[in-house]
């Protein structure tokens, strides 16, 4: 047949082909540069900052001096109070999603419910922590009202993940266990949800993760610029590391000389979180390597 | 000689929404006999032995009609309790399922549950559940390791172990063998001969072989009905249906 | 009572109050679970409700339309104007602009993931991106007010580099992830039987995927980009401490705005409790809600209406 006009427009083909998978090639490139070169410029300039009294001193001088500890030490509660919500709220969500509910309008509605309470941006969340735990309850600004508005954030994250973890657990270990005469619940609770185990403490870390670097939440239900000391109730307000980047970048009384602080600050959220994260990530390739199933 | 026939089905039907997948199944199933079910692929053999456990239940959207009587008794009655009726019952699938768990763990995890406390009667009963399942000495000295490190045979005749220490009256088995090479296939037939005298047994098998081999009665599936159901030797040699006839034949299914 | 003395002894009686146990338990726990379950839909109701009970009071004074249309924002002034439209148009601004960054590159790394990268590559880009995922907003704020900032300054010669651009840039990084994740996920559940057949036809890898796999993956990536646009516009630290926060509507992009999200923050702290600006910032809170509400139920229609006509939207 005609074979040179064949040719020419095979080449036409793949030189298209070759644009298309030159800016694939370059959008991956820049997402990579994006982060590395975020992570690089932080670490540069807040590496100097990292000393032991940074890590273990509260702030003196305006700021300007001394350490974030009790940020640290903050962000460490909420964050756990918020996992010791959202975890069990999570995981009995989950239970009942994949193990109890028949297909009907009931499960579609929590479904919808459970996607739309995801969406919620995080600053609505702060106002209802703050309308609800703040006011409402009475329980003023605290690490209380902190923590159960951060659980509230966190719990479609952990319900997403221990339904997937669920879903994972094969059928025919179900079927084994109900046709030995073991009653759906103890079927549950013995076989089902330790085979699930591994995969929502990777989406339970993921969840300390998201908790800890949320800073609207927190800013209106439990957080102070600055306690002077460390929070002995409950009932008590903490620092926390977002808010305290935040507050010193934008409105302390001496932006520019505390700007050392500020990279260090952030420096050591990053690592925190950042940290979470691949071990979570790490988790769930191991989970993945294991399944002997 | 009365024979006692341990379950019974009186005009059962089965329906899926409503497609009728099995119907009028009436049939006996001596005590201690083996009772093979065969027939084509989705001609309702499985659904049928489901029934017996009332695993079906598990099933969203289904309607069993008629009656299934165990020992007299039916187990469809909205006053019994499907968790006892499956520790009276119990069932081997055709893929080997052990839990994640050890050898010893596996057979111990429904006994515990239903009350067993004793660590002595414990023990014995694992010895005793492996040994009627020809594993106890394959596994005798590995009863920590995880169930998942045996071979595909042993694994079934795990199950099969695990099965046997509820002490059930009844054991189902859904293509037990049909997942597995002809060696182990035929320690499992062995197996079978003997469980019989102490159990009743009802298989569902895709081989026509196993079920003129291993039983003393067979029933012939065919899309949801009983076409016969008979001796096996009789089947198998002389049956009465000509549907039986060129199935066993090999002239469709 | 070990099991033999179970299958024994079994009598009617017994057999009736085991059932009634054992039935009562499992409905017990069945009810108990699914109470918890709705919890999520409750506390979404509770969330609505606590909004307007803050909220609602403002419209005492001011009428919804003056509200969502008047063009000043003057809450601390004598008189006070809580006109919220260079609000909404400061957020929609930020939202278009980062999309139009953050989609091709979401786009196009899920296509690179799902249909072209080798395998060890593939895996680093996912953790790459995850990672991307889970950089804390204050984190990228802060690097757009100390880095960007000032460059884009320089650069263009500005007044100030804390602009619609700048918010854009940052805000496209936080939406990349996950409309790159679930388009991700879109583009594997295309039936390999789509691509085997475009192939055999003698078509080119790039043709394939332009033509038959992002087609019939389209309800996956819109979702993709609604949620990733939701994302955008509810995002508060990062327009807070990068946009410029001034309440006006912008004129070009290189002009400072303040969407809703970050005049929320800015100001909670300042205003008196339960006066006329308290109102106007829970109100603006509602406002706020109800459009990620209506981007997520979009969302969540546009996938299930997928998932009910099975594969394929050619």
């Amino acid at each position: 047949m005609n074979g040179k006009t064949f040719k020419s427009s095979m080449r036409a083909r793949y030189f298209k082909q070759k644009l298309f998978f030159g800016a694939v090639r370059l959008s991956a490139l820049l997402i990579t540069l994006a982060l590395l070169g975020i992570l690089a410029y932080i670490l540069a300039n807040g590496f100097r900052a990292i000393t032991w009294e940074f890590l273990t001193q509260p702030p003196t001088d305006s700021m300007t001096k001394g350490g974030i500890m009790p940020a640290i030490v903050g962000t460490l509660y909420l964050t756990v109070g918020a996992i010791l919500v959202a975890l069990p709220l999570g995981v009995v969500s989950a239970i009942f999603l994949t193990e109890y509910a028949k297909q009907g309008a009931l499960t579609r509605i929590i479904r919808i419910g459970v996607n739309c309470l995801a969406g919620v941006p995080s600053v609505v969340f702060g106002l209802f922590g703050l309308g609800f735990f703040v006011v409402f309850l009475k329980f003023g600004s605290s690490i209380l009202a902190g923590a159960l508005t951060l659980g509230i954030l966190i719990l479609p994250t952990i319900i997403g993940a221990a339904e997937e973890a669920l879903k994972a657990v094969p059928q025919t270990f179900r079927e084994a266990s109900l046709a030995l005469g073991v009653s759906k619940w103890n079927t549950i609770f013995r076989i089902v949800l330790p085979s699930a185990l591994p995969g929502i403490l990777t989406g339970a870390i993921l969840g300390v993760g998201r908790a800890a670097g949320e800073t609207a939440p927190v800013m209106f239900t439990a957080a102070a610029f600055f306690t002077a000391v460390l929070p002995k109730s409950i009932f008590d307000e903490v620092m926390a590391l977002p808010y305290h980047i935040y507050v010193l970048a934008t409105a302390g009384t001496h932006i520019e000389e505390t700007r050392p602080l500020q990279y260090g600050t952030v420096l050591v959220l990053i690592a925190l979180v950042l940290g979470i994260d691949l071990i979570a990530i790490v988790m769930r390739s191991m989970i993945r390597r294991n399944k002997r199933w | 000689m009365e024979k006692d026939f341990i379950i019974r089905t009186k005009n059962v039907d089965f329906f899926y929404g409503a497609f009728r997948a099995l119907s009028d199944i009436t049939m006996d199933f001596e005590k201690n006999k083996v009772t093979a079910l065969i027939g084509p692929s989705g001609c309702g053999k499985s659904t049928l032995l489901r029934l017996l456990n009332r695993m079906n239940d598990l099933i969203d959207g289904t309607r069993v009609e008629g009656e299934i009587l165990f020992e007299g008794r039916n187990i469809y009655a909205p006053d019994v309790d499907p968790v006892e009726i499956r520790q009276r019952i119990g069932m081997v699938f055709q893929k080997p399922n052990p839990f994640p768990k050890s050898i010893y763990n596996n057979i111990t995890y429904a006994p515990k549950l239903a009350g067993i406390r004793d660590s002595g009667e414990i023990e014995a009963l694992v010895e005793e559940s492996l040994k009627q399942a020809v594993l106890w000495d394959e596994v005798k000295d590995i009863l920590t390791k995880s169930a998942m490190t045996l071979s595909g045979g042993q694994q079934q005749r795990l199950c099969i172990a695990r099965a046997l220490a509820m002490k059930p009256d009844v054991i189902l088995m859904d293509e037990p063998t049909s997942a597995l090479d002809p060696i182990s296939t035929a320690k499992i037939e062995e197996l079978i001969d003997t469980l019989k005298k102490h159990y009743t047994i009802i298989i569902v098998t895709h081989n026509m072989q196993q079920a003129a081999r291993i039983s003393e009665y067979t029933g012939f599936f065919y899309l949801g009905k009983v076409i016969e159901f008979n001796v096996t030797e009789k089947i198998f040699t002389n049956p009465d249906v000509k549907q039986t006839e060129d199935y066993i034949t090999g002239r469709f299914g | 009572m070990s099991t033999y003395e179970k299958a024994e002894h079994m009598s009617t009686m017994k057999i009736r109050n085991n059932v009634l146990t054992q039935h009562a338990k499992e409905i017990a726990i069945r009810n108990l679970f699914g109470f918890f379950a709705f919890l999520s839909v409750l506390l979404l109701g509770l969330i609505l409700l606590f909004l307007f009970r803050e909220g609602l009071p403002l419209f005492k004074k001011i009428s919804l339309a003056d509200f969502l249309f008047g063009t000043a924002w003057y809450p601390t002034y004598e008189p006070p104007e809580y006109g919220i439209w260079p609000l909404i148009v400061g957020s929609l601004a930020v939202t278009f602009f980062a999309s139009l960054i953050a989609v091709p590159l979401g786009l196009l790394s899920a296509v690179y993931i799902a249909e072209i990268a080798p395998t060890r590559i593939k895996e680093i880009l996912k953790s790459i991106i995850e990672l991307l995922a889970g950089l804390p907003s204050v984190v990228l704020g802060f690097f757009g007010m100390v880095i960007v900032g000032p460059w884009l300054q320089e650069t263009f010669d500005l007044p100030t580099g804390l602009n619609i651009m700048n918010a854009s840039v940052m805000l496209a990084i936080m939406a990349i992830p996950t409309i790159s994740s679930i388009s991700e996920d879109a583009l594997y559940a295309v039936p390999r039987e789509f691509k085997e057949a475009s192939y055999a036809l003698g078509a080119t890898k790039y043709e394939t995927i332009i033509r038959v796999i992002i087609p019939a993956a389209l309800s996956g990536v819109s979702t993709a980009v609604i949620l990733g646009m939701a994302r955008a516009i509810g995002e508060t630290m990062v327009v807070l401490m990068v946009a410029g926060g001034a309440a006006a509507i912008p004129e070009g992009i290189f002009d400072a705005v303040r969407p809703m999200t970050a005049s929320i923050a800015a100001e909670m702290g300042e205003a008196p409790f339960r006066s006329g600006h308290y109102h106007a910032l829970f109100a603006t809170g509602i406002v706020l809600f109800v459009i990620t509400l209506a981007f997520n139920l979009i969302a969540d229609y546009i996938s299930n209406r997928f998932r009910e006509t099975g594969s394929g939207t050619l």
